[in-house]
């Protein structure tokens, strides 16, 4: 296409005439240019003098006070309170380390502060005050006033500071706000944030930044010609960002996370009637008022790096095997579908081989639990059943049914970045793995184990809309913004089509004998006061090979079993669904059903809740 | 490429070429980075630091015009369709990872440099339009004017996207530029304006069809260009400072260092953007036409190495550069002085920064290089 390039006169005429109008299209504007000058220079100088002579009015942002976060009684998770910092105006210092160093005279400054002020001073625009001590007390307040005139461009500040009175008990749920860095100021419009320093970085106060955050306002002040402020003369104020108001209960949230003791892991709690969330713990978890002016390095990374990962929203975004605690889902799937009916029995030898060949499927109880039927196979856990049931069932319709029940599914619930983890299909393995599914998967899954992976969120999730006929209304942490009552998400989903009323009966009856009947799996929670149901479920951290006994005593705690449980209660019209991980706990019904047990005699039996 | 066993002729045209540089062009850029360093240091409240990374950023500059006229107008034709298909994978790279990063995103950072892809488009750009119409018969027909039209927009629209409207209305112009020296009709040049204009109108009178196609915040941003005032704290402000700071400026000016509405921080971005309204305070009407002639001169000579220039590519490379050139000149001494929308486009050659500086720079280095280098003749 581009040969040798040779003297070519083509279109030179026409470029020559192109290039004359050119010049006098030039010509012109550039006359336009220079009579808005004279008309600006010129014609309306005297009038303009008169302005810039006068020019004492500058415009200042008043940011606007960010919304508390309100708990369902009343108490406060999230407020603003006053503190008063030592501030720098970089551009106002001559020699910076000579007047950090006679700071530090006064004021003695950890490395991690000076360290915090010199990563905010590259990050800040020019003409910023930078925080360099945070809080002072009154005593130093007094210290620095004395000595304030040595120091040219470091002042007093009052400012407001993002408060979490709850530290690590609502870390996971209500998040922290920090600086706004580069990228997130590129996202906003910036005249809405003119005067503020920080942004919603996770949890709520990442979910409802546009509501929390409020209006700027402007003051319109004079100046001298030193540019210092004379007097104010005109205020439109801010307009504070809304409160919100959580379904959340913070006392509940304490109980639950005191309750798994020495596990790590996580409880969610929905109340089925409204969806809202009542507790969302993940555990380890960290305080969020070290992030809000800036973390030290040290600090962060033990928080990073800790191997407990508390940083980490596992209620959310955590991904463990469900277990056993699937098997009412699978159950009600089996029988939606005419896979089995309530009446259809299998007899449970201790294990299982697809077809009476290959390889050996175990239950978990060595001899097996005899005839067993849909309800006996929920509150004994009978693993033969499920795997023969999901074997029948096969993967598409398996996959199909659990679906609607939001497993692999974000729950839509009010936080960022939920996660889906997986139901596993034949489709999902092949663009995950690049392999075929075989029919051993679909055994595996049939007890919630294999690929199968469930938040904990997601967990209670399922449960709320097995125990409430089907409906489903996204889990929600926030009852109310301001006055206004969130309402609930326009695509939220139709209620699951029921074939027949009985099959859902049967499986909620399997759950109660869970509980209730003498041989189920968390007999150990039985309540007195208000009845409960549920399903245990034992997640395997490793596997064993087809031989090989699990010695509970002879592991590691590292790779001893996830404990699982689901719970409702009461079991007549269920109010509160309840999802417990307890990470290397070993067994649901010892160590997680106690937890729920724990929640729910809190919520129905003392005064302190508000329903 | 020049033919093997050939030697070009000795030039003979006006204007001594040393080193493949234009001297003329040359003195005339020199001249005016120097008066832009001075107004500089007055504009950044004698920032020294400030001078001297702008001092580097020339220095670079410099080097890389150095470069570009070293390589001859056949090798940059050679290269333009590749340079033009790279830039628009960069393009689409830096929205892919913008999307990922879920914010505006202009930058690539590919480890060891960070650069702006929409900068190598405001050159690849013209370069492609000239490479793709340099061997079509002129005046060109209208199928390849279509044709034409779609290089151009294409990278526009991704630039778009970004979201950086004043660069994709720079690189639009330099691609549309090169159309309009190879003919582009007359009666369709007068038609788009028309339907530009339409069009403008109609979203400054009905802001709710902007709903159509863009967010809520977009939309906010769309209507402060045409109506600053509806934006007190932001181009409003901006604007009305700015042009007291001319108007106080009068025929002579403040003098040197004693332009008050900058000192004071009432104008916005002083040393960048809003330079020109320092310039016009401190210099007065006599400064700005000094400084709009030695604009006027550089263009001219520009346009008329286009002239004489022996090919078509040459031809329209060289035209369409210079008057990219004097688009910047326009629309940043229109935005300042309050006549057109405020658009985020430097006043060239004299706002602090580097990298539309490099880009400018390049630019003349090869309407240097057109100059400067002979075609094989018949």
């Amino acid at each position: 296409m581009t040969g040798p390039e040779r003297i070519n006169k083509s279109g030179l005429a026409l470029f020559r005439s192109r290039a004359i109008m050119a010049t006098l299209l030039v010509i012109g504007a550039l006359t336009i240019i220079i009579s808005r000058m004279v008309w600006l220079q010129v014609d309306n100088h005297a009038h303009f003098a008169t302005l810039s002579a006068d020019n004492r009015i500058k415009l200042l942002p008043l940011p606007p006070p960010r919304g508390n976060i309100y708990d369902r009684a009343g108490r406060v998770l999230a407020k603003n309170i006053s503190t008063v910092d030592l501030l720098i105006e970089p551009e106002q210092v001559q020699d910076m380390q000579a007047t950090i160093d006679q700071i530090n005279t006064i004021l003695p400054l950890s490395k991690e502060e000076v360290d915090r002020f010199k990563r905010q001073k590259r990050r800040t625009r020019r003409f910023q005050k930078i925080p360099i001590k945070h809080n002072l007390t009154d005593a130093e307040m007094a210290r620095f006033a004395v000595e304030r005139y040595r120091f040219r461009g470091v002042e007093l500040g009052v400012t407001q500071r993002r408060h979490y009175p709850y530290s690590e008990l609502t870390a996971h749920v209500i998040g922290y706000i920090g600086r706004i860095n580069e990228r997130e100021l590129k996202s906003i419009d910036q005249n809405d944030y003119a005067g503020t320093t920080h942004i919603g970085k996770t949890g709520l106060e990442k979910y409802y930044e546009s509501y929390l955050h409020g209006e700027v306002g402007i003051k319109k002040v004079e100046i001298d010609a030193a540019g210092q402020i004379i007097r104010t003369l005109e205020v439109t104020p801010p307009i504070p960002g809304k409160d919100l108001h959580l379904y959340f209960d913070v006392e509940l949230q304490r109980t639950a996370t005191d309750a798994l003791g020495e596990h790590n892991g996580s409880v969610v709690a929905i109340e089925t009637a409204t969806g809202g969330v009542l507790t969302l713990v993940s555990k380890p978890s960290f305080d969020p008022n070290s992030f809000v002016n800036g973390i030290g390095f040290t600090e962060y990374n033990d928080l990073r790096d800790a191997r407990s990962r508390p940083l980490f929203n596992r209620a959310v975004n955590g991904s463990y095997p469900p277990g056993s605690t699937v098997k009412p889902f699978i159950g009600l799937a089996g029988l939606e579908q005419g896979v089995v009916t309530e009446n259809h029995r299998i007899s449970c030898h201790g294990s299982y081989r697809i077809n009476g060949r290959g390889r050996k499927f175990r239950d978990w109880k060595r001899g097996g639990h005899g005839v067993v039927s849909i309800d006996k196979a929920i509150y004994r856990s009978c693993d033969v059943y499920f795997y023969d049931l999901a074997h029948s069932m096969g993967i598409r319709k398996f996959h199909d049914y659990l679906d609607k029940f939001h497993f692999g599914r974000r729950t839509g619930i009010d936080m960022p970045r939920e996660t889906n983890a997986i139901l596993p299909s034949p489709e999902w393995k092949k663009g995950r793995h690049g392999e075929n599914w075989y029919p051993g998967d679909t055994v595996n899954v049939g007890i919630g184990q294999g690929y199968f992976q469930v938040s904990p969120l997601q967990l209670a999730y399922a449960t709320t809309i097995l125990v409430s006929d089907g409906r489903r209304i996204a889990p929600r942490l926030v009852a109310r913004i301001g006055d206004t009552p969130t309402l609930e998400k326009k695509d939220s989903n139709s209620p699951i089509e029921k074939i027949d009323e009985h099959h859902w009966e049967a499986v909620i009856e399997g759950m109660i004998h869970v509980v209730e009947t003498v041989g189920g799996t968390a007999r150990r929670i039985r309540s007195d006061d208000y009845r409960i149901g549920g399903k245990t479920g034992t997640a395997q951290v490793f596997s064993l090979s087809e031989d090989e006994e699990y010695d509970e005593k002879g592991l590691r705690k590292e790779l001893l079993d996830h404990a699982l449980f689901i719970s409702f209660a009461p079991v007549e019209t269920p109010e509160i669904a309840i999802s417990v991980i307890a990470e290397h706990g070993g067994h649901g019904g010892s160590t997680s059903a106690p937890v729920a047990k724990a929640v729910m005699d809190q919520w129905f039996l003392e005064s302190g809740s508000v329903h | 490429m020049e033919e093997f066993g050939y030697s070009p002729p000795p030039q003979k045209k006006s204007g001594k070429a040393f080193l493949h540089l234009d001297l003329p062009l040359l003195t005339g850029l020199l001249l005016l980075c120097a008066f832009g360093l001075l107004m500089l240091y007055s504009a950044s409240d004698s920032d020294v630091g400030l001078l001297k990374r702008q001092l580097l950023h020339l220095g670079v500059a410099f080097g890389i015009l150095f470069v570009a006229a070293q390589i001859p107008p056949s090798v940059l034709r050679f290269v333009s369709p590749w340079l033009y298909v790279g830039a628009l994978l960069l393009l689409v790279g830096v929205l892919v990872m913008g999307e990922i990063g879920k914010g505006a995103q202009r930058w690539l950072d590919l480890g060891f440099i960070r650069f702006q892809p929409s900068e190598i488009a405001k050159l690849a750009v013209p370069m492609m339009v000239c490479w793709f119409l340099a061997m079509r018969k002129l005046p060109i027909r209208p199928l390849t004017t279509i044709t034409a039209l779609a290089l151009v927009l294409l990278p526009a629209a991704l630039i778009v996207r970004q979201p950086d409207l004043g660069t994709a209305l720079l690189v639009g112009a330099a691609g549309l530029l090169v159309i309009y020296f190879a003919g582009f009709s007359w009666k369709l040049i007068v038609l788009m304006s028309v339907v530009l204009g339409v069009a403008v109108l109609a979203v400054v009178n009905t802001p709710d069809l902007l709903d159509l196609v863009l967010h809520e915040y977009q939309k906010k941003r769309v209507l402060t260009l045409f109506n600053p005032e509806n934006d007190p704290l932001g181009a409003g402000y901006h604007i009305i400072q700015s042009k007291i700071a001319i108007g106080s400026g009068g025929i002579y000016g403040k003098g040197w260092l004693n332009g008050t509405q900058s000192h004071l921080e009432f104008l916005p971005e002083q040393h960048t953007d809003f330079i020109f309204a320092v310039i016009s305070e401190e210099l007065g009407l006599i400064g700005v036409i000094t400084m709009l002639l030695l604009y006027m001169f550089i263009i001219l000579r520009g346009l008329y190495i286009a002239s004489v220039a022996q090919t078509p590519f040459r031809r329209l490379l060289a035209g369409a550069l210079t008057l990219t050139f004097f688009i910047y000149l326009l629309v940043n001494t229109g935005m300042v002085s309050g006549i057109l929308p405020v658009v985020g486009v430097p006043l060239p050659l004299i706002s602090y920064g580097g990298t539309s500086l490099v880009t400018i720079m390049a630019g003349f280095g090869m309407i240097m290089s057109v100059h400067s280098h002979s075609a094989a003749r018949y």
